[in-house]
């Protein structure tokens, strides 16, 4: 986890093995995550997120009860 | 709480599980640049507890899967990281943290995130084949103790032992899973999904004993050798588990001041006293949405109350009150369950699948107000219904079906 002053490309990964499908990074950034509707797992819409959802993202990051997604910033 | 204070400069958290590593990330990611203590007991760094029951315990995980962040991003949020100590003594009118090394360290905010302890049996100290599971040493020692063919007893069938009923289970473990309520997690999910869950453990070999206690654990030779129940039956085991709940890690904050009720009491902004918060399992709260106080020893919970404490702390009079929907989940055998809100009601209904398949979303209703909703193996029709407690914006285009659904809906 980066301090985000000044920095404009974020790079997002997820551990799929790790996610336990609860969906908060859905409810704090609907527009980079979604969720398979069989199992409810994790689906990255978009690795490399807009900056405008970046404050999300980061706290999708803290919020997920597996810390599944990381996030990198350049 | 207080007026405007000013913004702290030193802050100490205390825990480094999952809520005092979420109050780190977002003290930071608000910017506080301060010094930034974080008091870990534990010798490693902070690490998830709940695969400890299932992945590490049935051997598919190694204890280095656990950790909650890599070092770079522990790295990155630049901490004052002390592990394997505690904290012995807190003097909030100091604004002075005493750790069990011998340092004090000052503060002028601090977060307290220690957790819980698992209960034990009176008696069984020191005993050897009576186990707990709280920590990553405890889930190694059990997970050595399990071995094929022999017989563990688990005391207690919450989450916590009925999670390791069903690893132990995969592994060809005998089990005996005692509970003196009358269906397994009957607290969390009702007396109806409860008889779902003995179905299901019984349909994997597993003895189930409820409706008894356990009154003592016998032992030979300093080794556990069963437990006895109130009936007066005996249960043989090579190894037990305890799993009666645990109680809040705060013998520390005898001396503090700060007001201990079963927990570390705190108001709707998760403040104690000012200037100094609590998070996780160990906060007992104001929820103002419930009303009442509350105290939550689960995992979603503990991030997100880590990262409410964190914002308030920084927030001063700014601060907002802790109003989350609660969110629990448990993965026995091939099931999930997930529960948003509170299960429980003047109604319960069925909306999706049906109970006999193992596939099924009951809707909890209290009134005309949606309280609760608990899925088995749905996660994605759980997420629909998710938004009529939350009241999210998914609620206006699905309010249509789900009010339909709830109108075709049978009873649990």
């Amino acid at each position: 986890m980066k301090r985000g002053k000044g920095k404009s490309v974020m790079r997002v990964t997820v551990d799929v093995d790790r996610c336990s499908a609860s969906g908060q990074c859905v409810l704090f950034a609907p527009n980079v995550f979604d969720q398979r509707e069989e199992d409810g797992i994790v689906i990255l819409l978009n690795p490399t997120p807009a900056p405008e959802d970046h404050a999300a993202v980061r706290q999708a990051a803290i919020a997920c009860p597996t810390a599944c997604i990381h996030v990198e910033e350049t | 709480m207080t007026p405007d204070v000013t913004r702290p400069r030193r802050v100490a958290v205390v825990g480094a599980g999952a809520a005092g590593l979420a109050a780190v990330q977002a003290l930071r990611l608000e910017g506080f640049d301060g010094a930034l203590t974080l008091v870990g007991d534990e010798a490693g760094p902070p690490y998830d507890r709940p695969p400890l029951s299932k992945q590490l315990l049935s051997g598919e995980w190694r204890p280095d899967r656990l950790a909650l962040r890599t070092a770079a991003e522990i790295a990155a949020l630049d901490l004052d990281l002390r592990l394997g100590v505690t904290g012995t003594r807190l003097d909030p009118r100091a604004g002075r943290l005493t750790l069990s090394d011998g340092t004090s360290v000052p503060y002028d905010g601090l977060i307290i995130a220690t957790g819980v302890r698992a209960r034990r049996m009176p008696g069984t100290g020191g005993l050897a084949g009576v186990h707990v599971l709280r920590t990553l040493d405890d889930a190694l020692g059990l997970r050595d103790a399990l071995v094929r063919g022999s017989r563990l007893v688990i005391v207690g069938a919450g989450f916590l032992g009925a999670e390791v009923a069903a690893t132990a289970r995969r592994h060809g473990v005998e089990v005996c899973l005692v509970e003196p309520g009358a269906v397994p997690m009957g607290r969390a999910v009702g007396r109806r999904v409860g008889e779902v869950l003995a179905d299901l453990h019984r349909g994997h070999g597993v003895r189930l004993r409820t409706g008894v206690a356990v009154s003592r654990v016998l032992s030979t030779g300093g080794r556990a050798t069963g437990v006895e129940l109130q009936d007066g039956s005996v249960l043989a085991a090579d190894t037990v588990l305890v799993a009666i709940g645990s109680t809040p890690d705060t013998g520390w904050l005898r001396d503090s001041g700060l007001h201990l009720l079963d927990g570390v009491l705190c108001d709707q902004y998760c403040a104690a006293a000012p200037g100094v918060f609590a998070a996780g399992d160990v906060a007992r709260w104001s929820h103002p949405s419930y009303g009442r106080l509350m105290r939550v020893e689960h995992r979603t919970n503990a991030t997100e109350q880590g990262m409410a404490a964190a914002r308030n702390l920084l927030a001063g009079s700014g601060a907002t009150p802790f109003a989350p929907t609660p969110y629990i989940w448990s993965d026995q055998y091939d099931r999930k369950i997930q529960i948003f809100g509170d299960p429980c009601g003047d109604q319960a209904l069925i909306v999706e699948g049906a109970v006999a398949e193992g596939r099924f979303v009951a809707v909890y209703r209290q009134g005309d107000r949606v309280s609760g909703v608990l899925a088995m193996n749905m996660p994605g029709p759980l997420r629909r219904w998710r938004a009529a407690i939350t009241g999210g914006p998914e609620l206006g285009e699905n309010a249509r079906m789900l009010a339909g659904r709830l109108a075709d809906a049978t009873p649990l």
